[in-house]
């Protein structure tokens, strides 16, 4: 059996780690908060975007633009989106764990595939096992539409010059704070926009387009490309924070177990040290006694 | 006609400024326009540039530097999205002194035919316009 000074420094140990946890739970949950928030704020930008991307996507009669070219695909590209620390259980892992599927399911059939990583820990994990494109690391702590459109932008350019045939999205969709799905998105070439009709888009149709339809839908397209990446970070970010409070609440609730076994063992220690004392007093005296 | 115009600034990461002003000068793709109320609607693209808008009252003028967007005029209301907005007197000078010097540089180093050539060409003007629009506020 330990001895009672181990058992001490155990707990100690255990106690420190629990601090740490918790105040980690508590940093994540602010910039949870914070996270959150910019979601919220982009709501509107995205919403209004769309109306208006599809009221011209509709008015629009051939839709010929070089993202929405369709080619037989041979050369594809990847962005895996993940975060830049770890500790927060199984975010990135799942996420990692979805993209090798995709990249094995798509190299079966003969594709080149080069990988676009966005987030320290993805890179670090494909450095070296696949052909890593472009790379933006140490920059989810803190970004705005600028790291969207440069994400959006470096894979644009290439693509309308058909140095690859096919863009693929994976992130993690922040359902709730403890579920994220791994998903993937089709970006290029883009799924053609303003198929549903609602009656809102209808009713502005008696619009005056400056310049024309055909060249507002190619300046709406790249903006359409910087919207979704820049939800996917958002997304990404809110993602990791929750998946971070929820390891951390976790970790700490163990800590908590752990201390409560661990003082379980200590007090029994104390108890059996205290006994065997009393042995020896006891039997100290009765040998004195009947000398 | 409507008696009022409303003018609604938004970028992904906020609602800029949304309220009633008198007049917007938005720097259009075709061309610097203005708008007042009762304007004809339409949908235009957005480059970067100054936008700029006089209150309801005509007392107060502000100044953003803009960036990529569009801009959607219907009866009685102006809506901007874009990219970036900054307020003028949000706007560090230095650092848009120091981005121009950068992309000056870049620029004359590169080949035209260089594929981060438009990207620095861009950053350029964005410098340009932000250091502009610095300006601005100093005089009001």
């Amino acid at each position: 059996m330990a001895s009672l000074k181990d058992i001490k420094r155990q707990v100690g140990a255990v106690q420190k780690t629990k601090q740490i946890t918790r105040a980690m739970n508590m940093v994540a949950a602010s910039k949870f908060k914070s996270a959150q928030s910019k979601m919220e704020n982009f709501r509107p930008y995205a919403g209004k975007f769309m109306d208006v991307l599809n009221s011209v996507a509709q008015r629009v009669e051939s839709a010929a633009h070089p993202l929405l070219a369709v080619r037989e695909p041979k050369k594809i590209r990847v962005i895996c989106m993940t975060s830049d620390r770890g500790l927060c259980g199984g975010f990135n892992t799942n996420l990692i764990k979805a993209t090798e599927r995709f990249m094995r399911d798509k190299s079966k059939d003969g594709k080149d595939i080069a990988l676009i990583s966005v987030g320290r820990k993805g890179r670090d994990y494909f450095r070296k096992k696949a052909n890593i494109v472009s790379q933006k690391v140490d920059m989810l702590n803190k970004f705005d539409m600028t790291l969207a459109s440069e994400i959006g932008d470096e894979a644009i350019l290439p693509f309308i010059k058909a140095e690859y045939d096919e863009l693929y999205l994976i992130y993690n969709q922040f359902v709730n704070v403890s579920i994220q799905k791994p998903t993937v998105v089709r970006l290029f070439p883009l799924p053609s926009v303003g198929q549903e009709s609602d009656g809102d888009a209808d009713a502005r149709a008696d619009y005056a387009y400056e310049p024309s339809g055909e060249i507002l839908l190619q300046k709406l397209l790249p903006m359409y490309v910087h919207v979704l990446v820049y939800r996917a970070l958002l997304e990404t970010s809110a993602g990791e924070n929750g998946a971070r409070m929820a390891a951390m609440d976790n970790a700490t609730n163990n800590c908590e177990d752990l201390i409560r076994s661990l003082t379980l063992k200590m007090n029994k220690a104390r108890q059996a040290a205290i006994t065997a004392e009393l042995m020896d007093i006891v039997g100290g005296t009765e040998a004195l006694s009947k000398g | 006609m409507s008696d009022e115009l409303i003018l609604e600034v938004v970028t992904p990461e906020k609602m800029v400024f949304s309220g009633k002003i008198e007049e917007v000068v938005i720097p259009g793709t075709e061309g610097e326009f203005g708008v007042l109320r009762g304007h004809e609607p339409f949908l235009t693209s957005v480059d970067i540039g100054e936008l700029h808008f006089s209150s309801a009252d005509g007392s107060k003028k502000s100044y953003y530097a803009i960036n990529n967007g569009y801009a959607e005029v219907t009866a009685g209301k102006v809506t901007v999205l874009i990219e970036t907005a900054e307020r003028s007197d949000a706007i560090d000078k230095d650092r848009a002194e120091k981005a121009k010097e950068k992309a000056e540089a870049a620029l004359s180093q590169l080949a035209k035919e260089h594929d981060d050539y438009e990207k620095m060409r861009l950053a350029l003007i964005r410098a340009i316009t932000r250091i502009s629009v610095a300006e601005k506020s100093s005089l009001n």
